[in-house]
Parts: structure tokens; sequence; C-alpha cells
């Protein structure tokens, strides 16, 4: 009998509820967490279960109770605090750098903020430029944060355990493409770190550095270079911040040429800091220039075929690798 | 003045005693920032004194303290030591933020002071966060948050007021009304300018009191925090003050006139409740210059204690960055051993 398939929004769901079962200082709090079962119907049925002061419905404040899991934090609880969508963290942008990164160094280490904050990030639902942004980049500019992007049913099922663990806010980006994301959930695996990025695809030919979303698109175009002989080695980073530079170089290091895939805008971009620290690290290594596919610097627009044109595909992630290795293809 | 609370002699000298060690402090500060031993910013308290003494005096040692960048008043009446409290002004290793916070930034874990916040507004959310766990632990404390009236032009005001009186958490919101963000006077800020009258559109219990007067400022938080411990959620009081000073020390004050600050100090906190202990044979001649002096000498063994103090090595530097422990669960009042 092979094992049953499941979604990566269901493991999102059983990482909260076990997180839950675990620990009675963990909640959820955010906006439609409760009744609504969750904008993207992660914590569906965990009221019934757990019950409305752990599983608790916010007014949209996301300043005061991204804030308030601050300071519930500080405190003695547990908080995961679920924000409706990336552009809406913007609002509690204050909250999460000048207190949350900042309370622990500023006030000489009296203060540890054991927070984990999840969001959905990303573009791909025509849901327009105010829904549909890769904005973790800039939080992965924040010293004090820890910035995670599952993009494996097995880091979306087991990430939220360390995540809680960890004495720092977490920060965790969920893929809005990869809510539907579905498979069987590897029985072999019962936990994962929140330390390292995975080599998802070995390869010998050139590295492909992605995260997130990016990852399903970026193993595609793994699959369609194979093909033409090219074999590439795809790295998930799992770990945005603080970044596994180890695993990036030395894999960069064997291959000598390196893609980076970042749904992200190009300019200042987690592209940019990884490409630079290859060029500060293994410069010499390198074969090829560094190359990116990032999303076009425009904000995401509705029609399907602009937002199509405007984020990273296999068709571009492959074309990029072409470069690299039949210079003039 | 109330009734509610205990007035005998010996009280009314804390209190008086206190407010006068807030003004000393600063005062010194002050000579030590001209000696350029202090740096950064340094926003005094002189003339609000009455506020912070008036609300601490109901605290008890569970309670969370969130305060602003305008907190020495706060720290001191909190029982923050006032070696470690001057150290951190001169940014040394012994000071309670290890030199990292400075004026604006104090935090004491053993005293559940958390901040010394400077962005405007920004600390009020934390309090909704500490009441909450309070709540949900069903510990029997309340937070007290205190902001200037310039919060109340930020979101976080509204939205935090309306969070803890939606879930009926045990914060006392005190409101330091000094009329003026920086030199913004208040009523070119705000549209409807009795701000008493917006927490109660939250529908939380909300008082004005007269921030010049110690003994009133300590019955209204008396009154609140009795309420608050009752389970019946929050509280709101504005203490309606003033800052003799300038914002900072940087500061022209050309918003303002001498005479209203003159007018101002004529209701000084300090001698107002001297003037009144003196003519009802509370405070006897001499007595006033003693505690004044005793304080200077408490001022002084901190200035020697800074000092002295040592520099954090700049080995450090990233310390605390990320943390690989959860400290205030040792440090903080009441914490298992």
């Amino acid at each position: 009998m092979s094992a049953p398939t499941t979604t990566y929004r269901e493991c999102c769901k059983q990482a909260i509820r076990a997180a839950l079962l675990a620990d009675p200082r963990v909640f959820l709090m955010g906006e439609d967490v409760g009744r609504y079962g969750g904008c993207y119907a992660v914590s569906k049925g965990l009221l019934d279960e757990f019950g409305p002061e752990r599983i608790r419905d916010t007014p949209l404040s996301e300043s005061a109770f991204v804030g308030a899991g601050i300071g519930a934090a500080i405190a003695g609880m547990r908080p995961i605090v679920e924000i409706m969508t990336v552009n809406f963290s913007l609002l509690a942008l204050d909250q999460i750098l000048n207190n949350a990164a900042t309370i622990p160094h500023m006030s000489g280490g009296q203060f540890a903020i054991p927070l984990v904050i999840r969001m959905a990030t990303g573009g791909g639902r025509q849901l327009a430029a105010q829904h549909s942004h890769s904005l973790e980049g800039w939080y992965a500019h924040i010293p004090g944060l820890k910035i995670l992007a599952p993009a494996t049913l097995e880091d979306a099922r087991y990430m939220l355990a360390p995540a809680l663990l960890d004495p720092n806010p977490v920060l965790i980006f969920e893929h809005i493409m990869l809510y539907n994301l579905e498979g069987v959930l590897d029985p072999a695996v019962t936990s994962v770190d929140i330390e390292h990025a995975a080599i998802r695809r070995p390869g010998r030919d050139v590295t492909l550095v992605t995260y997130g979303g990016s990852l399903p698109e970026t193993l595609a175009a793994a699959e369609t270079l194979a093909r033409e002989g090219i074999e590439a080695e795809v790295i998930d980073l799992r770990v945005l911040r603080p970044l596994d530079e180890a695993t990036i170089l030395e894999s960069v290091r064997r291959t000598r040429r390196c893609v980076i895939v970042d749904e992200g805008w190009r300019s200042g971009s987690l592209s940019a800091e990884i490409g630079m620290r290859i060029a500060e690290q293994a410069f010499y290594e390198l074969d090829a220039p560094l190359r990116r596919v990032c999303s076009a610097e425009v904000p995401m627009p509705y029609a399907g075929h602009l937002e199509r044109a405007a984020l990273p595909n296999r068709e571009r992630i492959a074309a990029a690798v072409r470069t690299l290795l039949r210079p003039g293809s | 003045m109330s009734a509610k609370i205990r007035l005998d002699r010996q009280r009314l000298l804390a209190l008086l005693r206190e407010m006068i060690r807030i003004r000393r402090f600063e005062a010194k500060c002050v000579e030590l920032y001209q000696a350029q031993k202090i740096r950064g910013f340094l926003h005094l308290y002189d003339g609000e004194e009455a506020v912070s003494v008036g609300v601490m005096a109901v605290l008890r040692p569970e309670d969370w303290v969130v305060a602003t960048y305008r907190e020495h008043g706060q720290a001191l009446a909190r029982g923050i030591p006032m070696r470690a409290l001057m150290a951190e002004m001169l940014g040394k290793l012994e000071g309670c933020c290890r030199g990292r916070g400075g004026s604006m930034h104090i935090f004491d874990a053993r005293t559940r002071f958390l901040g010394g916040n400077a962005i405007v507004g920004g600390g009020l959310p934390l309090a909704v966060g500490t009441a909450l766990a309070d709540k949900m632990q069903g510990r029997a404390a309340l937070t007290c948050c205190f902001f200037g009236e310039g919060a109340v032009d930020e979101g976080e005001f509204h939205e935090s007021l309306n969070l803890a009186e939606l879930w009926k958490l045990p914060v006392l919101f005190v409101c330091e009304n000094n009329l003026y963000s920086m030199g913004t006077p208040l009523e070119i800020a705000e549209a409807e300018t009795d701000i008493a009258k917006k927490a109660g559109c939250y529908r939380m219990p909300s008082e004005a009191v007269d921030g010049m007067d110690v003994v009133a400022v300590e019955a209204a938080a008396a009154r609140a925090a009795e309420r608050i411990r009752s389970g019946e959620g929050p509280c709101f009081l504005e203490c309606r003050t003033y800052r003799f000073r300038a914002h900072s020390m940087f500061d022209a004050q050309l918003y303002r006139s001498k005479e209203e600050v003159e007018a101002w100090r004529a209701r000084d906190p300090i001698d107002r409740l001297a003037r009144w202990m003196h003519d009802n044979g509370l405070l006897h001649t001499g007595e006033r210059e003693a505690i004044e002096a005793e304080i200077d000498r408490e001022i002084e063994d901190a200035v020697r204690f800074a000092e002295a103090g040592s520099l954090e090595p700049v080995e450090e530097l990233e310390r605390f960055v990320l943390m690989d422990e959860i400290p205030q669960e040792r440090l903080v009042a009441g914490a298992a051993p």
C-alpha cells in the first residue's frame, strides 16, 4: 500500500496542529485564521479543535498584532503570527525591524524574542500588484531575523517546530503557488534543520541556486537541460538568513558556473547578495560569468500574460544556463 | 487630593524624594552632556516627574513597564539602579544594556522594564502582547504602557487600544500629554484634542488627571490598576503635564513662548508637593535640603561608577544579534530560580 498523497497546504496545517499539541504556550493569531480558516485555508478546522484563545482572529491591525506577538513572546508565550500576505507585512515592518530584530541586541542581550511569523509570498495567481510580490529578500537584509522559505512538503511540515524552538524571531515565507503542491510526504523524514541549504538535484555542469516558489520551475528547467546533456545542480536555499554559504560555494567550486533564480526584483536583491558572495569567495574558480533570473522590475501586473512575462520561469532559467555553457547559442 | 490612597508623611516624603531624585539625576545628565560624556539624543523629563512617580507607586514587581525614549523618570521610579542607568548613559559595559541602548533605550529584565522605545507609538503593541501573555498564562499582572500625546497620531495607538479592549487585556495606558510632539502643538496635530475621550471611543474607562499633581496621579492610577487587576480589561489615564526644558538637547524652542513655560513652571510638581506638605506640617524646615544632599551623594556615586566603568570589547559587537537562549525567563521578577 502506497503512502497517501498530501499537499503543501496540509503540511503547513499539520505543522501548526502539531505545535499546538506539543506546547501549551503556542498559539496562532492573525487575520481570518479562525472562523474563515485562513486566507489560504491553512488553518481550516483548527479553531474547532483548539478554540478561539489559541486560534485567535485579529482585527486588520498588522502592526498591533505583530507587536503583540513580540510582546507575548517576550512574556513567555510562543506565538505563531500569520500575516495574510507579504505586502501587508509592510504595515508591521516597524514592529518587525525596530522591535523584533532589534530588542535583543539593543537591550544588551536581556530579552530574546522567540516568535514565528508566517506569511504568504509571491506571484502567479493574478492577484496583481498589492498581493503578489516577493519581499523576503528585504527581510533577509535585517540582522536579528531568521528567514525561512519552505519549498517542499517536508519543509512545510517540519520547519515550524525548530522555528518555534529557536530563541529568535523567525519569518516563514510560504509561496502561494506551492500551497496546492501535491505529493507523498517522505516517511523517513520526521524533522528538518533550519540552518542548511539542500541540494535538490545533483549535477556537474552548473549550479542553480533558488528557493521557495521558484524551486519547481528551476527543477523543471534542470530536466529540460538534462535532455540537452547539461547536468544542472539545484540548490534550494531553504534558509534565506543566515545564508548557508558553504553549500553554495562548495557546489559552485565543483560546477564552476552559477545561475541564481530569485522571484524578487533584481536590483538590491537576495540574488545580488548571493552573487556577490560567490564573487568575493570563488571568483577565480568560475568558468563563466554569474547569471541571474529575477522578476521583471515592475509592480506585478494583473493580466495573466503580463504576470507570466514578469516572473521567472523554466524557459528563462534554461535559456540563462545555455548562455553559460554554449556561448552564442 | 484624593482620599483613596494613604497620605501619611512617610508616603508623601517618598513621592517627593523620588521626584527630586529624577530631577537632579537629569540635571547631572545635562552637565555630562555638555561635557560630551553623554552623546546622541538626550530627552529630559524635567516637569513631568509626577507622572512616572505617581503611576509607578501602584505597580508591583510582576507588572511589565513599557516606556518611551523620554524614560529616565520611569526607569528610576521603577527601581533600575541609578548606577546601571548612569553607566548606560555613558555607554559603558556596566550599563543596564551594556551601553548598546543609551538614553533612549533603557531595558531591564529584572524589573520587567521593556524599553526605552524610540519609535513613537511602537511600544503600545508590545504592551498589548505582554498583557496578552499574562492573561493567557493566568498571571495576575498588568502592563503599564507610557507614551506621549504624539503617539495618539499614530495608527498603532488606535490599533492597540482597540485590541486591548477587545480582548480585555490588563493594560494601563498612560498618556503623558505634555502638549507638544517635539515642536508641534497638539491642536495642530489632532482634530480632537481631548485625548481621554479618544480612549472612550474604544469603550475603555478613561480619565484625565492633573499630571503636575503626584498624589492625584497616584490616586487615578490606583483606581485604574484596581479595575485592571479585577480582570475587567484595560484603562486609560491621560496625565496633563508639561516639559520645562527643550524636547532634546538640539531644540531652540521656537514653537512656544517663555511666558507659557514660566506659567507651567509655577505648577512645578516638586515645589507644589513640597509647599503643600510644608503648609500642612508634613515637611519640616531643612528636610528638602537634606533629601537633596542625600540624592546628590547617590548621583555622585553613580557618576563615579559610570566613569570608572569599562567599554564593551569590540569583539562583542555582534553578540546578541542572534540569541542562543531566552534570558528573560531567568531574569525577570518572579521567574523560577
